[in-house]
């Protein structure tokens, strides 16, 4: 691990009571999987593991439990549609066919470009501003085919996170 | 010392106890079954929810009854409790929901299971359930796995009551295998194809209910009723050497831990005396393990005591 | 319109801290270090707020079950895993006005004696909780967060923890058991947070809509609070609406409005979309019993509806529903019952965290059963049979979960059985879907 993202684990760790370090372990989780390629990797896990002076199993069982963890490796942009009850009032199963057959994939399957990965999530509390999708750590609401396009061709042209970090102050 | 009283059966009990412990002081026919507690076990129990009870006042300070039923395992005894457990329909009706439950996604395969015989999820479905399901959906399926040289995962049948689990990390230093997934996908597993080494591990096989974790150096030998268990000891440096031998003639064909009447190993021992001993010359064979009378092991009458009282539990 | 409590002056800039304190926010940090603690939490006992999280467990009362005695420290943690579908308000609240949050969060936590406490978030939420970090890093800076605040002796420090995609961890100990790194499994109860919580330490876990309302207490005192609303339904409620209405949102109301206006008033719901006819209201969040028309707008007995806990329950599980979450979901004449029922139940399938049986194998079984009738391939039977499933989980399980997964089920069956009976017999679904 580099040795900057150590500190930051510190700083982590620094948020739970003394002896309480394993508190920190999906906020570290999330770090590690964005360095890593988006997915977590068992040598990152085992890597976190140590830092969190346990088992690697007991990462196992955290990373297998949360749906936010990825195991394998994913596209450069993971899309995630919002498939729940909701959303699906409004059109979240026209959306999601509309990415299939605009990317050519089916579910969890990744584009042979490597730049996207399709998955239905669960509901992302978006409800009201539904048909919804998750890239990233940004939320992309009120989808229609021709948004979703227009969000794609962001994504092509490597400025679709630049223009939501720069919209939420991140 | 609290008063507790228990299908009409009143007795005192230290602060402390379960409503599963106090039962169970009744005799093993009188109390809740157990799939996931195990007494030895931290932190054990309220997973399988078969041992639900109704609370019918809940102290003399609060004599309320408790509106839902209540895990007898992880529930702790009142002063003045009144507890419905083979009295009360309701109990017995939830206990038949959460059985077939518990089955939907079973393999049945007991044919071909070397736990039929001693297996804790046959005597409940045989003791608690019903004849038939509705289920007609199809069953989990995951491929078996070996997890070490000594030990079979047959996830298909694991129920998830973590015991194994709770073995892992509370008699052995590095615990490698554990629950991965979630719902009704979680499975037990190491993640990586991990061998389980430990010393200790063998106590996995004895804790587990159901045919989820075998002795691979016994699979497929025998089935557990044509085998004659011997109780025996050793002196072992690791462990209390104190154990079952499961005999064909001369021949040790397994070797598990000795359990009491609720079907708890006493003591747990090392993998030296479960798989590496099995010649009879280190073995002091003390005399014939008693049985329950109604187990399928004492079909074949080896040290079958008619006096015995207990029902329908595994081999001890 | 009645009185704005969480949304006032929302137009305004009020994300900044500059912007929050121009309109008197954080005040009542200042006047609750005035207060002796046990005021505070007597008057939040008397304001009546509910647990707005979906239990309505009135706020005070489990305030008042901490253990102060066990000389361990206390946690105060914000449950804002905001996840039940049709739910969305708490996130609405954090992503515009921050500072409310974490000025409740700050009285709260002197009024209990908490000195560390967490904001346990989504993990979906990211960029939300980022923002939160932000808002906090600015509390610190003026002074309302850290060592002696304002002068009081009063030390506080508060994180933002995110979970990683998991509805269970809404469940209060299954979202302390996630707060301590662990898989989100809930705990048998008893024993309850108040005693053993966090770190095994006496914990309050409360929901962001419940704590953001505090300071509106402290500030006009609990007698205040409670003469909005109507009987124990106490104060205004954030509801989410969504679904098949002409303006999806977040709005805050006074406990007691008619649904029907809800529904139909320009002001909330504005109506049903593309004018179609209303069918059918799940009122607080998919785990609560769906309502068809007739019965959303009018009790059982004839009665308006109204937004209030007590007027929803009206009829218990036979004719009535639950004010929950207030995830509001309308649906036009055009939807499948069945489909959307087995869309919830997909959800729970999902989203069961496995510890316990009932609910690890029920929920499983519910969502397959729903899937061959949507899909064709159910027969009469299967009807009573996801009802029987449902009633073989309620009531067995650690959590409430369980029961929660069976409801939106029993419900639909109760009032829609037409429509799963059509199923059946068409071999198909009869809408378009």
């Amino acid at each position: 691990m580099r040795p900057e993202l150590l500190q930051t684990f510190d700083e982590l760790v620094a948020c739970y009571p003394e002896g309480k370090e394993k508190s920190a372990i999906l906020p570290i989780l999330h770090l590690v999987q964005k360095e890593n390629d988006g997915y977590l990797s068992v040598a990152v896990m085992d890597e976190v593991a140590a830092y969190l002076k346990i088992q690697p199993i007991e990462v196992y069982e955290v990373a297998t439990f949360y749906t936010m963890f990825k195991l394998k490796p994913t596209g450069k942009y993971v899309l995630e549609v919002c498939q729940t009850g909701p959303c699906c009032l409004v059109g979240a199963d026209g959306i999601i066919a509309h990415l299939q057959n605009t990317l050519g994939i089916g579910m969890n399957e990744t584009s042979a470009d490597g730049l996207f990965t399709l998955r239905g999530v669960e509901c992302l509390a978006a409800c009201g501003t539904a048909p919804v999708m998750q890239v990233g750590d940004y939320y992309c609401e009120n989808l229609t085919p021709a948004t979703t396009d227009a969000l794609l061709t962001e994504m092509r042209d490597g400025t679709f996170f630049a223009r939501m970090e720069r919209e939420n102050g991140d | 010392m609290l008063k507790v009283t228990i299908d009409h059966h009143t007795l005192e009990v230290p602060e402390g106890t379960t409503i599963l412990q106090a039962a169970r002081m009744l005799g093993p026919d009188k109390a809740p079954p157990a799939m996931c507690y195990y007494s030895t076990l931290e932190e054990s129990g309220g997973k399988c929810r078969t041992c639900l009870v109704k609370i019918e006042k809940n102290s003399d300070q609060e004599p309320r009854p408790i509106p839902k039923l209540a895990a007898s395992c992880r529930t702790l005894v009142q002063d003045g409790m009144v507890v419905a457990n083979q009295s009360s329909e309701e109990v017995i009706n939830a206990r038949k929901d959460v059985v077939e439950l518990l089955l939907i996604n079973h393999p049945l395969d007991c044919p071909v299971c070397d736990q039929a015989g001693e297996c804790d999820l046959q005597d409940l479905a045989f003791e608690h359930g019903v004849a038939t399901t509705d289920y007609q959906e199809d069953r989990r399926r995951f491929e078996p796995q070996d997890i070490g040289d000594l030990i079979k995962l047959h996830m298909n049948r694991c129920i998830l009551c973590y015991r194994c689990v709770f073995v892992a990390d509370q008699l052995t230093d590095k615990r490698v295998h554990g629950i991965l997934g979630r719902g009704d996908a979680a499975e037990i597993g190491t993640y990586i194809q991990n061998a389980i080494t430990n010393d200790f591990s063998g106590n996995m096989i004895d804790v587990c209910p159901v045919g989820a974790l075998t002795d691979k150096t016994f699979r497929f030998k025998s089935r557990v009723w044509f085998t004659k268990p011997m109780n025996a000891h050793r002196d072992c440096a690791q462990c209390c050497g104190n154990v079952v031998l499961w005999m064909k003639g001369n021949e040790i064909l397994r070797v598990s831990a000795r359990q009491n009447a609720f079907g708890e190993v006493e003591e747990f021992i090392c993998n030296g005396c479960r798989f590496d001993s099995k010649s009879t010359e280190k073995w002091t064979i003390e005399g014939p393990t008693k049985i329950s009378r109604h187990s399928v092991i004492s079909q074949n009458h080896y040290a079958a005591n008619p006096h015995t009282p207990w029902k329908g539990l595994p081999p001890c | 319109m009645g009185i704005k409590i969480l949304l006032q002056d929302l137009d305004q800039d009020i994300f900044s801290i500059e912007g929050y304190r121009a309109k008197g926010g954080y005040e009542s940090v200042r006047k609750a270090f005035s207060m002796p603690q046990d005021d505070i939490i007597e008057e939040v006992k008397k304001s009546g707020l509910r647990g707005r999280g979906g239990a309505s467990f009135p706020t005070g009362l489990k305030w008042s079950f901490l253990d102060r005695k066990s000389g361990k420290p206390r946690y105060y943690v914000c449950n804002a895993d905001e996840s039940e579908p049709g739910t969305f308000k708490d996130r609405f609240l954090m992503e515009k006005i921050p500072h409310r949050l974490i000025e409740g969060m700050i009285v709260s936590s002197y009024a209990l004696g908490a000195h560390k406490s967490y904001i346990y978030i989504r993990g979906e939420l990211m960029w939300i909780a980022n923002r939160l970090k932000r808002a906090i890093a600015e509390a610190y800076r003026d002074g309302f967060l850290g060592q002696n605040i304002l002068g009081s002796g009063y030390d506080l420090d508060l994180y933002v923890h995110p979970g990683a995609g998991a509805y269970i961890c809404g469940e209060e100990t299954a979202l302390l058991e996630s707060l301590e790194g662990k898989r989100g499994n809930p705990r048998m109860k008893p024993p309850f947070s108040a005693t053993v919580g966090l770190y095994g330490c006496p914990t309050v876990v409360n929901n962001v809509e419940s704590i953001a309302s505090i300071p509106w207490i402290v500030m006009n005192g609990g007698d205040a609070y409670a003469q909005i609303g109507i009987g124990k339904s106490t104060g205004t409620k954030l509801i989410s609406a969504c679904g098949h209405i002409n303006n999806p949102g977040t709005y805050e109301i006074d406990l007691g409005m008619t649904v029907e206006e809800f529904i139909y008033s320009d002001a909330y719901c504005g109506g049903i979309k593309d004018g179609k006819e209303l069918k059918a209201v799940i009122p607080g969040g998919s785990s609560v019993p769906i309502l068809p028309k007739s019965l959303i707008l009018k009790t059982a007995a004839g009665e308006p509806r109204l937004m209030t806990y007590e007027s929803l329950m009206e009829g218990g599980f036979e004719t009535g529903s639950m004010l929950g979450s207030g995830g509001f979901i309308v649906m036009d004449e055009t939807t499948c019952i069945v489909r959307n029922t087995w869309n919830f139940a997909r959800f729970y399938h999902h989203e069961s965290c496995g510890q316990c049986s009932p609910c690890r194998e029920g929920t499983g079984w519910i969502e397959k059963v729903l899937h061959r009738i949507e899909h064709g391939h159910g027969q009469s039977k299967d009807i009573d049979l996801i009802v029987d499933i449902a009633r073989k989980m309620e009531g067995k399980t650690i959590c409430s979960f369980g029961d929660a997964a069976g409801w939106p089920v029993a419900s639909a069956v109760r009032h829609f059985r037409d429509e799963f009976e059509a199923h059946v017999n068409q071999k198909g679904c009869p809408f378009s879907c």
